[in-house]
């Protein structure tokens, strides 16, 4: 059986687990979408999660931060604990877990106001209304998503006046503006160009020593370049539910993968 | 016949059909501009009317006008607005959600005389609120309920969903999210609908004749009565009083109206350039 039990992936980091799933099956309605998930994501590093086109990755990242809640008829079997607290207990509000656990999407979404207005949304939204504060919270968000320099005469410009790539790092600073402990990101490269990429890549590495990272990407190199650990996904037959298949440290799944199903994908015989 | 001479013949028909549409509004604007634009003086748009004949001007008739419409539109907004947010973001879909959007439907399409009716029936001689600007408002937001109600739910539903998860994603609430983002976003389009339902409101005659009166006072509070543009050119022109103040004013009408029409297209294609 695949569904290995998380801690038995050789040659584990030493980091404390952020996340730790266990046992998870995920439900469209009547589609079963992934099963036995079991994995423990590391704290403080950058973690890729890879695998052709509908194996879930995305499915399951979006139930780390409860987004799949936002989708009538979904329904998750097994336990996500983060920081040891289970993420769908009963006293858990979706609301302050999506505070903690930031999420930046595949295409750029800022929203239709000023570049300002856009990192300072957060902040206003949890109650900071102190102009000088919202300055200094504007100014280090920006500054950690590389995007500062770029736009700091220009700050009352609307957010959608930027190019694709800016866009995506003003959306990586409005998460960072609320101070999340977990950043997921959902193929947020695969819609910029590629100066854009190099600076979102080199901003996960400034990143990761004060934010846990978990990046959905389609790109292996860039699963190579930029992540400490890397799991594989793979629905292996139409209709059937998502498996993990493999999970470990990043070089080790590169350049010696325990499961052929691994070897296969990253030496691109299909997918 | 060939198939080219029956596609140059189609060709031909539909196109003098799109013509007559051009026509049929010029032949109205060239008719009345022509017939009004000698009454069109400061005198005319600022004095009251006198004497037997009406003469003098209609001040009090456009004041009564923008009155009870902009009376109506504070009436309608908000609960068009929120009727739509509810419909569109909480009510799950379904039944009910169907019969309210039917009913907004049916409703638009009641003709506006019966409207009137209901409005004296309603606010005059059940509520006590006499002919006046009030009822005239209240009655004429009925009217404008539909519209306004329509083209926000169809602008709250044309925001990105992946706008909205930017949000959710940051920890909003779904109030905070359709409040601070959804609405915002979709706020060009609703102006559009609410200006498009001004300009029914403006021209409409029936409802506002059997709710506000004739009465050629000036309007100061919302229980006097009044008179509106439309009512004051109905009935200069069917008792014949004065056919030229008859078309001054249906010329200030329909530039009122145009003014309208054009603001909204201009806040449309405002709205489609800083999207694209």
């Amino acid at each position: 059986m695949t569904a290995m039990p998380a801690p038995a992936h050789t040659d584990a980091l030493t980091g404390a687990a952020k996340f730790s799933v266990r046992d998870l099956d995920f439900y469209y309605g009547d589609f079963h979408a992934l099963t036995g998930i079991t994995i423990d994501v590391r704290e403080n590093a950058v973690t890729a999660f890879i695998g052709p086109s509908g194996c879930g990755k995305s499915t399951f990242l979006r139930c780390l931060n409860r987004m799949n809640d936002l989708i009538p008829g979904t329904r998750i079997d097994g336990t996500i604990t983060l920081d040891g607290e289970d993420i769908y207990g009963p006293g858990v509000d979706p609301v302050d877990l999506r505070r903690r656990v930031g999420m930046i999407f595949q295409q750029p979404n800022p929203f239709p106001m000023s570049i300002y207005d856009n990192v300072a949304f957060g902040p206003r939204l949890h109650g900071i209304k102190n102009k000088a504060q919202l300055d200094e919270i504007v100014e280090q968000a920006l500054v950690r998503a590389n995007l500062w320099k770029e736009v700091k005469d220009i700050m009352g410009r609307g957010g959608l006046t930027l190019s694709g790539g800016q866009q995506q790092r003003l959306c990586i600073a409005r998460v960072l503006a609320v101070q999340p402990d977990v950043l997921l990101m959902d193929e947020p490269c695969s819609a910029i160009d590629p100066t854009s990429v190099q600076k979102v890549e080199d901003l996960m590495a400034d990143l990761k020593s004060s934010v846990t990272i978990i990046i959905v990407t389609h790109n292996m190199q860039q699963a190579a370049r930029v992540s400490d650990e890397t799991a594989f996904f793979l629905q292996e037959r139409q209709g059937e539910p998502a498996e993990l298949i493999e999970f470990g440290r990043t070089a080790e799944i590169f350049t010696s993968p325990h499961d052929r199903r691994t070897e296969d994908y990253i030496t691109g015989r299909f997918g | 016949m060939g198939k080219r001479l029956t596609n140059r013949i189609a060709v031909g028909v539909l196109w003098l059909c799109g013509l007559t549409t051009v026509l049929v509004l010029g032949a109205v604007i060239v008719y009345v501009f022509v017939q009004g634009i000698g009454q069109i003086t400061p005198e005319f748009i600022l004095t009251a009317p006198h004497g037997v004949n009406a003469e003098g001007g209609i001040g009090p008739t456009i004041v009564a006008t923008i009155y009870v419409t902009g009376l109506a539109m504070l009436i309608v907004t908000p609960v068009a607005v929120l009727a739509a947010v509810y419909l569109a973001e909480y009510a799950v879909q379904g039944r009910l959600v169907n019969t309210i959007r039917f009913a907004a439907d049916t409703l638009a399409s009641v003709p506006s005389i019966v409207m009137g009716l209901f409005g004296f029936a309603l606010f005059i001689e059940a509520m006590g609120l006499g002919f006046s600007v009030l009822s005239g408002a209240l009655a004429l937001s009925f009217l404008m309920l539909p519209i306004v109600m329509r083209a926000t739910e169809e602008a709250i539903r044309a925001v990105p969903r992946f706008i909205r998860w930017g949000s959710y994603g940051l920890g909003a609430s779904k109030w905070q999210t359709v409040s601070r983002i959804v609405l915002p976003a979709a706020l060009p389009r609703i102006l559009t609908g609410l200006i498009l339902a001004m300009g029914r409101a403006v021209g409409e005659t029936a409802v506002v004749i059997f709710t506000m009166g004739q009465a050629i006072y000036m309007p100061l509070v919302p229980l006097d009565p009044g008179r509106s543009m439309t009512v004051h050119l109905y009935t200069l022109a069917m008792e014949g009083i004065n056919m030229d103040a008859a078309y001054g004013t249906a010329l200030l009408l329909m530039v009122m109206i145009l003014i309208f029409n054009l603001s909204a297209r201009w806040l449309a294609a405002r709205n489609r350039r800083l999207k694209g």
